[in-house]
């Protein structure tokens, strides 16, 4: 992995860390972004992360572009010598897998998915080799996932699951994108999962839905009173899959203001999770009820 | 004091000078797209550089004033009539109680800024009265405007004066056709061949009818041509996907290499399309002012031009703010 830094015009420097999607390409990428935060370089507006690259605004009146290039090239060199701990958070994602809402919206956008006479489930099951819809659902929820990146759309969490690569789902997006996609759909593209933080456009398949909201620009709902955003790149989710009856229980709730999501700090080290990657896992899940 | 609207025009939304610093968790900076225009209607009224105004894009709206206030409208040349009487853009001019403002049909540019002695008074939400439709957030009640809202009006400064004007060239808008748009190659540029990269800046392009605050399209010019290569794992197989990624304002995207898409204040703030380069900030404010089937060429240049183009455009900020404080 070798950095490559350009220019984007006068007011940004793009960093590809990799080409590719990993882990390590994505640590890097955060902990670089987390350094030049803790540098506070004066003239710098805007560092975004994001799943194997990242980006940083400035204002070349304040600071020469050249300048700001040497500082994040050290940046990246000093970065190589750093243990890859990260402190952060888990946080547990109830899922009613194979929604009434999605299906509907599936079903009116079906000339567009490269599989007509089925559902994007069964879709992403075969392809990737699965017997079933339920053989699937447990390979999407077993494992927890990295917030990679936070984007597009306000809030909307890019979602890198933590298994091998030759154990990553991976799905294209739909042949044409949609026009519509149910609020809180949680949705796959190439290798990455999403939730959608707003309805709206979308080419990702769509897996289920969740009855907890990520966004809320008018701060109303409960955990979401501090930051109107819940997610943060660098954040571990865990999907709890659940039934309509537990889905309509939470919908309740988060409306009657007493829903708590279960979050969770967690300090992640990703040379032990590399070391046996089931058994951290089985850890995090620990870390996440308690025990 | 406030103005009611009567009819809301196309597009209208609550800008200032927008909502840094939450790019990373995509939320977009928003703000005016013409920033030298939006300025320029708030010093023309005696309102702080950044106060809100109000964006009418093509069309412009009807508002009812309920007490005596100071207006100016600039950026595009969108005529305004009060009480139906011709009024002059780029020129403050009082409107007295339940007059109404509206305006005759566009001739030229896309956005006209509307500013209001006393600024637009929504609430600040992340530091700016924006508004980012996208995520319902900020401006008037997170979305364009509609017949019946009521925008509440600030206190103006005590003295404002009407009648003052801003000199044509202090006005910064987009002059000769086609129009061109300075752009600095890089992000993935090496992703298209020596001969493709020749030919997007040799063509000519026309803005397409998909152009609004997150980004303009355009068409005409030839589908690029790729460099082969092994997809990346977790870019996509299309040619033009990458591994999602951050994309800088300004960004030109060109999703399967035939349209080109640069990204503006409302951009989505990641994606899974490669870029070509980055039109440089000095540019931006005049494709705020480009029409659908403007005909724009992307003109090929450095850091070093960048960097003059943009002091040269801060020169011209300057030298209106001398005209008008």
């Amino acid at each position: 992995m070798q950095t490559r830094f350009s220019f984007g015009g006068d007011e940004h420097i793009f960093a590809e860390v990799d080409d590719a999607m990993s882990l390590e390409a994505f640590f890097k990428s955060l902990f670089i972004t987390n350094a030049v935060r803790d540098a506070r370089i004066k003239g710098v507006t805007e560092i975004c992360p994001a799943n194997a690259s990242y980006q940083v605004k400035f204002d070349p009146d304040q600071i020469r572009p050249d300048d700001l290039l040497a500082e994040l090239k050290r940046l990246d060199t000093a970065s190589e010598k750093s243990e890859p701990v990260i402190k952060t958070r888990i946080i547990e994602i109830p899922v009613l897998y194979n929604d009434p809402w999605t299906h509907e919206t599936l079903m009116r956008f079906r000339e567009r998915h490269q599989n007509p006479n089925g559902t994007d489930l069964e879709y992403a099951a075969q392809i990737n080799g699965l017997d079933s819809v339920d053989a699937f659902i447990k390979a999407h929820s077993n494992a927890p996932w990295f917030v990679s990146m936070v984007g597009f759309v306000a809030g909307l969490p890019f979602l890198y699951q933590m298994v091998e690569r030759q154990r990553q789902i991976q799905a294209p997006k739909y042949l044409r994108p949609r026009t519509d996609t149910p609020r809180l759909t949680i949705g796959h593209g190439g290798c990455f999962s999403c939730i959608y933080s707003v309805r709206g456009a979308g080419g990702y398949q769509m897996f289920g839905i969740t009855p907890m909201p990520i966004y809320d620009p008018n701060q109303k709902i409960s955990y979401l009173h501090d930051f109107m955003c819940l997610f943060r790149p660098g954040d571990i989710v865990k999907w709890k899959p659940i039934d309509r009856p537990a889905y309509d229980e939470a919908v309740a709730d988060v409306d009657a203001g007493r829903f708590a999501p279960v979050i969770r700090d967690v300090s992640f080290s990703l040379t032990e999770f590399n070391r046996d990657i089931d058994a951290y896992n089985r850890k995090l899940d620990g870390v996440l009820h308690g025990h | 004091m406030a103005i009611k609207v009567l009819k809301p025009g196309l597009a209208t939304t609550v800008q200032d000078l927008g909502r840094p610093g939450y790019y990373h968790i995509g939320i977009p900076l928003s703000g005016g797209m013409d920033r030298h225009a939006l300025v320029a209607a708030n010093l023309l009224v005696g309102n702080e550089e950044g106060a809100a105004v109000l964006e009418a894009v093509f069309m412009g709206p009807e508002l009812e004033f309920t007490e005596d206030a100071t207006v100016a409208i600039t950026g595009a040349q969108l005529p305004p009539k009060l009480d139906g009487e011709p009024r002059e853009t780029w020129t403050s001019f009082k409107v007295r109680r339940g007059q109404v403002l509206s305006f005759d049909f566009l001739k030229q540019g896309a956005r006209g800024y509307i500013a209001v002695a006393g600024g637009i008074d929504v609430p600040v939400v992340l530091g700016s009265r924006s508004t980012y439709a996208l995520g319902a957030l900020g401006g008037f009640k997170g979305r364009k405007l509609e017949a019946g809202d009521e925008l509440p009006v600030g206190k103006a400064a005590a003295s404002v004066k009407d009648g003052r004007v801003v000199a044509s060239e202090l006005r910064g808008q987009p002059a000769a056709m086609p129009t061109e748009l300075r752009v600095m190659p890089g992000l993935y540029w090496h992703r298209i061949t020596e001969a493709a990269g020749n030919e997007f800046f040799a063509d000519t392009w026309k803005v397409a009818p998909e152009a609004d605050r997150i980004g303009y399209r355009f068409k005409g010019g030839k589908p690029l041509q790729f460099v082969p290569r092994e997809p990346p794992f977790g870019a996509g197989s299309d040619p033009s996907n990458i591994t999602d990624a951050c994309y800088p304002y300004g960004s030109i995207q060109v999703p399967g290499g035939t349209e080109p898409i640069v990204l503006h204040r409302d951009a989505v703030s990641g994606g899974g399309y490669f870029m070509v380069g980055t039109v440089i900030s000095a540019d931006m404010d005049l494709i705020g002012q480009l029409q659908p089937n403007t005909p724009v060429r992307f003109v090929k240049v450095g850091m070093d031009q960048a960097l003059a183009a943009r002091k040269s455009r801060a020169e011209l900020l300057g030298k209106l703010r001398n005209a008008l404080t």
